[in-house]
Formats: C-alpha cells, sequence, structure tokens
C-alpha cells in the first residue's frame, strides 16, 4: 500500500471546449460545447481510478485530454515531475511511451491489414528500444502475458473474436512498459462471459506489472469492481469522487445516489426490494448547460439556491470530495 | 388456461455461402397473457432470431424456418400468409428493436409514424390519429407530447426515441409486446426509467411482455420467468427466483458469477467463463456448452442432454449433472 500513496498524475482544473462554429468561409466562433470544465483529480502510483458518467458527461474526453491526444483549453496535467501541458514535439513523443490507452472498439482500434506481430512490433520500432530478435521475443512475451498463443503472430485482426481482439490492444498498450494505461470502455463491446476474462486479466496485469489504471466506463458495478477510487461526471464536471466503498455506501451527491440506485441488482430480491429513485428528463446539452448547478435541470432534492450558484468542488471528509451545495446534509 | 403464445419445437436456419447456420435448434416454450418473460444470452444464441422468426420477420432466403409451430392464441403464425401475417403484427404483437436511432424513419415525423399504424389497424382517419398520438407519447412522458408530433426523429434525444418507439408499439394495444434490448443502447439513469415505464404500462394495459436482452440484471426486477439461451438451445428455464437463487444449469451459473455486483464485498473475484461459444456452422455432437464447462464428464461429449424438470414442472434444464450443481449451489 505505501506505493498507493505517492501520486502519479495530477489533473489541475482541466477544461476542454470545443468550439461550435457558424458559417462556411468565415468559421466564426459562436460559442463552446465545454466537454470537460474545471476538472481536478490525482491518480497514485499503482492505483485504479474509476470514472463514470453518462454518455455526454465529459469522461473520454478527461481521458484523452490527460495523454494529450486533445489540446487542453486550459489547466494542468502534471505526470511524476513533468508538465505535460508545456511538452512539445519529441519530448512529448518520449514521455507517451509511459502512458497508453486502450480503446472501446477493438474492431475499429486494430489496423485490418496488420498481422498481430506488425501491430505489436510497431511501437517498439516507433521508440526504437528493441531491435530484430529482441524485438520478436518481446512480442512473443507480450502474447504471451494478454494469454493468446505466441504463434497467432502471423495472423490478422479478423482472425480473431472480439475478447482475444481485445487482449491484442492491451498487448500492444503494455509493449513500452508504460507506467499508466488509460482504459476507455474496454470491455463495453463484448460479451458478458467475455467482459469477466477481459477485467480479471487486467487485474492480474496490474499486480503483475504494477500498473496505473485509469478506467473510463458507464457500467457502475464493473467500475466498482476493478477501482480503488471512483470518480463520477456530469455534463462536463466531476460531482463525486471517494474510496469505492465509500462512494457506495454513502455517495453525498443526489445524481450518483439517483445512477446507484439505478443500477440493475442480479437478484429477484434485492432488486423488489430496493427503492430506485428514478430521475427525469436527460442529460442536457453540454453547449448550453443549466446556470448554477448543472444538475438542477434534474435533481430530485433541488432548492433555490441551485439555480443560482455553482456548488464548489469540495473535500467533505477524509479523501471524499463532492459538488452539492447540500452534500454536508447527507453526512 | 390457455397459454397466449405457445411455441413447439422452433428450427430456423440460415443457409450461408459458409455453410448452414444453426440459428435456433428446437426450443418449445409457452407464455400465459400477461405474464413477462425475459429472454438471456449472449451474441448469437438465437434470443434475436427466434422473436424475428416467430414474427416472420427473418429474410428468407438465406433464412429458413425449419420446423416447428408458433402457435398465438391457437394460430400457428408460421402458417399464415404474408397478408395475414401483416394483421398480426403491430396489432396483436408489437416490437421494439435495440436501436432508436435505426428503427425511426428519418423523413418522417414521429406524429405521423405513430399515426401510420393507428391508421392501418384501427381505422381511424387522420384527426383522430394525431389525437391518440398525442396521448401515446404523453402516455410513455414525453413533455409538451402534442407540440412534439410533428418533431423528426433527430430532434429527440436517444431515450425520447425509444419511448416514440414504445409509444408506437402499444398504439394498437397489442397483447403482446416483444423487446429487443430496447435499453442497452441507453444510459443507467434512462434505463431505469424505460423499465419503470414498461413495466407500469404493463400492469396498466394487462399485455404479456417478452424481454430479451444479454443483462441478467435488467430482468430481474422485471420478468416472472426467464428463458436462458445458448447456441440456439433453451438451457434452462423458470421462475425468476429459481434461475437466480436455484441454478441448475452451468452456464447460467457462469454469467451470474462473470456479473459484478454493485453490493459485492471487497476482493470479489469475478468468475469467468473460459473459451468461446461454439461456432453455429458446426455445433458440437454433444452438449454445446461441454467445451467451456468445468463440470463436463465424458457423457457430455457424448449426447446432448434434453430438457428436464429439475425442482418441480416449471423449472426445467438440459444438463447432465444439474443434479451435482443442484449439491453445490444450495
Amino acid at each position: 500500500m505505501d506505493a498507493k500513496d505517492k501520486i502519479l498524475v495530477q489533473v489541475h482544473n482541466l477544461k476542454k471546449y470545443f468550439p461550435i462554429t457558424q458559417g462556411n468561409l468565415l468559421q466564426r466562433h459562436v460559442g463552446d460545447i465545454k466537454a470537460v470544465d474545471d476538472v481536478s483529480f490525482d491518480i497514485y502510483q499503482g492505483e485504479t481510478l474509476g470514472l463514470v458518467g453518462e454518455t455526454g458527461s465529459g469522461k473520454t474526453t478527461v481521458g484523452r485530454t490527460m495523454l494529450r491526444l486533445y489540446e487542453p483549453t486550459a489547466g494542468q496535467i502534471n505526470f511524476g515531475d513533468t508538465d505535460l501541458t508545456a511538452l512539445q514535439g519529441n519530448e512529448l513523443r518520449r514521455i507517451r511511451a509511459r502512458m497508453q490507452m486502450i480503446f472501446q472498439d477493438p474492431y475499429a482500434s486494430l489496423n485490418p491489414r496488420m498481422t498481430v506481430g506488425s501491430i505489436l512490433s510497431s511501437p517498439l520500432e516507433v521508440h526504437g528500444v528493441w531491435k530484430g530478435n529482441q524485438k520478436r521475443d518481446r512480442v512473443d512475451e507480450l502474447l504471451r502475458i494478454v494469454g493468446l498463443n505466441p504463434d497467432f503472430v502471423n495472423r490478422y485482426p479478423h482472425e480473431f473474436s472480439g475478447g482475444q481482439r481485445q487482449r491484442i490492444c492491451i498487448a500492444r498498450a503494455l509493449a513500452l512498459n508504460p507506467d499508466l494505461v488509460v482504459c476507455d470502455e474496454p470491455i463495453s463491446s463484448l460479451d458478458v462471459s467475455i467482459q469477466a476474462q477481459v477485467v480479471n486479466l487486467l487485474d492480474e496485469l496490474q499486480d503483475k506489472l504494477g500498473l496505473t489504471y485509469l478506467f473510463i466506463a458507464h457500467d457502475l458495478s464493473m467500475v466498482r469492481h476493478i477501482s480503488d477510487r471512483m470518480a463520477v461526471m456530469y455534463l462536463g464536471k466531476i460531482v463525486e469522487l471517494a474510496d469505492r466503498d465509500e462512494i457506495y455506501l454513502h455517495s453525498l451527491h443526489p445524481y450518483t445516489q439517483a445512477l446507484m440506485s439505478a443500477v440493475p441488482v442480479p437478484d429477484p430480491d434485492i432488486a423488489k426490494a430496493r427503492k430506485r429513485i428514478i430521475l427525469q428528463g436527460d442529460i442536457p446539452s453540454p453547449a448550453n448547460p443549466p446556470i448554477g448547478c448543472n444538475f438542477n435541470t434534474r435533481c430530485p432534492v433541488v432548492r433555490e439556491n441551485c439555480y443560482k450558484d455553482d456548488p464548489a468542488y469540495r473535500k467533505i471528509i477524509n479523501k471524499h470530495w463532492v459538488a452539492c451545495h447540500y452534500a454536508e446534509d447527507y453526512l | 388456461m390457455e397459454p397466449l403464445l405457445e411455441i413447439k419445437d422452433l428450427k430456423v436456419r440460415f443457409h450461408t455461402e459458409d455453410g448452414i447456420v444453426n440459428a435456433v435448434n428446437g426450443i418449445s416454450y409457452s407464455l400465459e397473457g400477461g405474464g413477462i418473460l425475459g429472454v438471456v444470452g449472449e451474441s448469437g444464441c438465437g434470443k434475436s432470431v427466434h422473436a424475428l422468426s416467430m414474427m416472420r420477420l427473418i429474410q428468407i432466403p438465406p433464412g429458413n424456418i425449419e420446423s416447428g409451430q408458433v402457435l398465438f392464441d391457437g394460430r400457428d403464425l408460421i402458417k399464415l400468409s404474408e397478408a395475414e401475417m401483416r394483421q398480426v403484427r403491430g396489432r396483436d404483437i408489437a416490437m421494439v428493436f435495440q436501436d432508436p436511432m435505426t428503427s425511426l424513419n428519418p423523413v418522417y415525423t414521429v406524429g405521423f409514424q405513430i399515426c401510420e399504424a393507428l391508421m392501418l389497424h384501427k381505422g381511424l382517419d387522420k384527426n383522430q390519429a394525431k389525437e391518440r398520438a398525442g396521448e401515446l407519447l404523453t402516455l410513455v412522458g414525453i413533455p409538451g407530447a402534442k407540440q412534439r408530433l410533428d418533431d423528426y426523429p433527430h430532434q429527440f434525444s436517444g431515450g425520447m426515441r425509444q419511448r416514440a418507439m414504445i409509444a408506437m408499439a402499444l398504439s394498437c394495444e397489442p397483447r403482446l409486446l416483444i423487446a429487443d434490448e430496447p435499453t442497452t443502447a441507453l444510459d443507467v439513469t434512462i434505463q431505469a426509467q424505460i423499465v419503470d415505464l414498461v413495466r407500469r404500462l404493463q400492469e396498466e394495459l394487462g399485455m404479456a411482455v417478452m424481454w430479451i436482452t444479454h443483462d441478467l440484471g435488467v430482468v430481474a426486477e422485471l420478468a416472472h420467468k426467464i428463458n436462458v439461451m445458448y447456441a440456439g438451445y433453451i438451457i434452462e428455464r423458470g421462475d425468476v427466483w429459481d434461475i437466480y437463487k436455484r441454478t441448475r444449469h452451468p452456464y447460467t451459473l457462469g454469467l451470474l458469477g462473470s456479473l459484478p455486483r454493485l453490493d459485492e464485498p471487497p476482493g470479489t473475484k469475478l468468475v469467468s467463463i473460459p473459451g468461446l461459444p461454439p461456432d453455429l456452422l458446426a455445433l458440437p455432437k454433444g452438449c454445446p456448452f461441454a467445451a467451456r464447462c468445468i463440470y463436463r464428464i465424458e457423457q457430455c461429449l457424448r449426447e446432448n442432454p434434453p430438457l428436464v424438470e429439475a425442482d418441480g414442472k416449471d423449472h426445467i434444464v438440459a444438463c447432465w449433472r444439474w443434479e451435482h450443481i443442484a449439491g453445490r449451489v444450495s
């Protein structure tokens, strides 16, 4: 547990706005989609931070901006001792070897014209660490680590099932011995029985290689299963962040409470006995978020103040952060 | 009581260039009027194909209903002419599909698409239909329903589109609603809204519901009975409580084990099912699940187990070793 006290990534007031433009020739800037709006969190070495939220909450954008796949609009991302937002060119490329990503759709994220061998050796070539035989051995080793037969090196992605392809994606992400792996909905496109295989693999690899994960998903029970701590996003903001058990047992934000109660439990007794909070309406457009607290259009316990002031994201008790004016009432 | 729907030995195959796909391999069950049936299984287990075949919506060829009967209210749907079948679809049995983005026609207004069914099956005129369509959208909880009749599908959000689909399906007060993964494309909070809506409407209107899904969580709170399907077979069927609490088939047990639970104690390991589902082009000789089963014995590789009664006549299972598994579960 000692290693888990060391911070690997620090994100401060991160913002990512996508401009909305009008006109064909002279693209006038008429507004912004605030995909990520002032988000701060830390990721400790060796932990899994789960990031949940509904479609359009900005969770994927957080993951991508953190790796500088998107240019942040504002804010700071510290990776170890380095400020990622200040890096350019070769320096950025070099540090990217230490942070990798696994994408949602294993059908779209592997080049269909490349063999598994060439997919796995291209990161090694780009970063020029391994050469010749060493490279071949490394590809062998990677396939074995993710539970695939090393004889598959000359096969093409279409010869594999969804779960096996996701294993290839994991192997590719691990090729350069990264510290941080951002897993963006890595199991949503897989069947239930295969999901468990992939999650168990990610778990084992973390133990074996000391990886740190940012695990992004909309499936709350799966995120709770794999994470040490969980952050809940709504409309571009983190509304609550705490330990996995704390957030499940004592959630302090009405959105988290509703989200938890909406998750189906595969047990008819519990399902019947449980009280559900059913939220009305849909998530508002991030181009035109509500004034005040951005959850005020759907909040079951909304009060007058919520239409005026945006609640501060603050530490309520030990390691438990919430953005709700009345979070203290739930303590 | 006469069941509303009775399926007898339904077999569906697809004759493709690669060979014969054994999509549904002789399934039989019945559904009472007003009951909610959950059909659970993974991709390719035949859950959607069996429903589409029932509605005679699979493409023939390559598809073919090789044998079997689908008795709806005593009438065999397989034997009906295309014109008679069109009378059944929408009026007696309605269907809601997985993807609300692609199952609404983007060039017609939502109102028009609901009115179409009402004018066709109920013989309403344009104004009456419009009136009724407005009521239906209100019923499924779309705010400002009357004004939104003239909207096009792209002006609706995902959850609203699925509500509109449900309104359309309910328009003729069907006796059976088939919902094929209706919430898979939606977020949890919206899923909760839709599940709640279907349950309420089912109680109010007294229709039967078939809810097809891969998610054992959703049907746990909705369904009365569950069919678990694997490789085109029903491998376990019973009351919802029996399926979850007195599980008798190793595949059902594996599915439940692979699901993380929100209320699980810390440090719980997921029990994954090793391997992959069998190739429907070449099903194994014995039990289709044998290759992945940890309880496998030699007999499983030789003979496909028939469905037998496990704990009474309402709980049936296709496994040679269900008694052994029963000893381990409860």
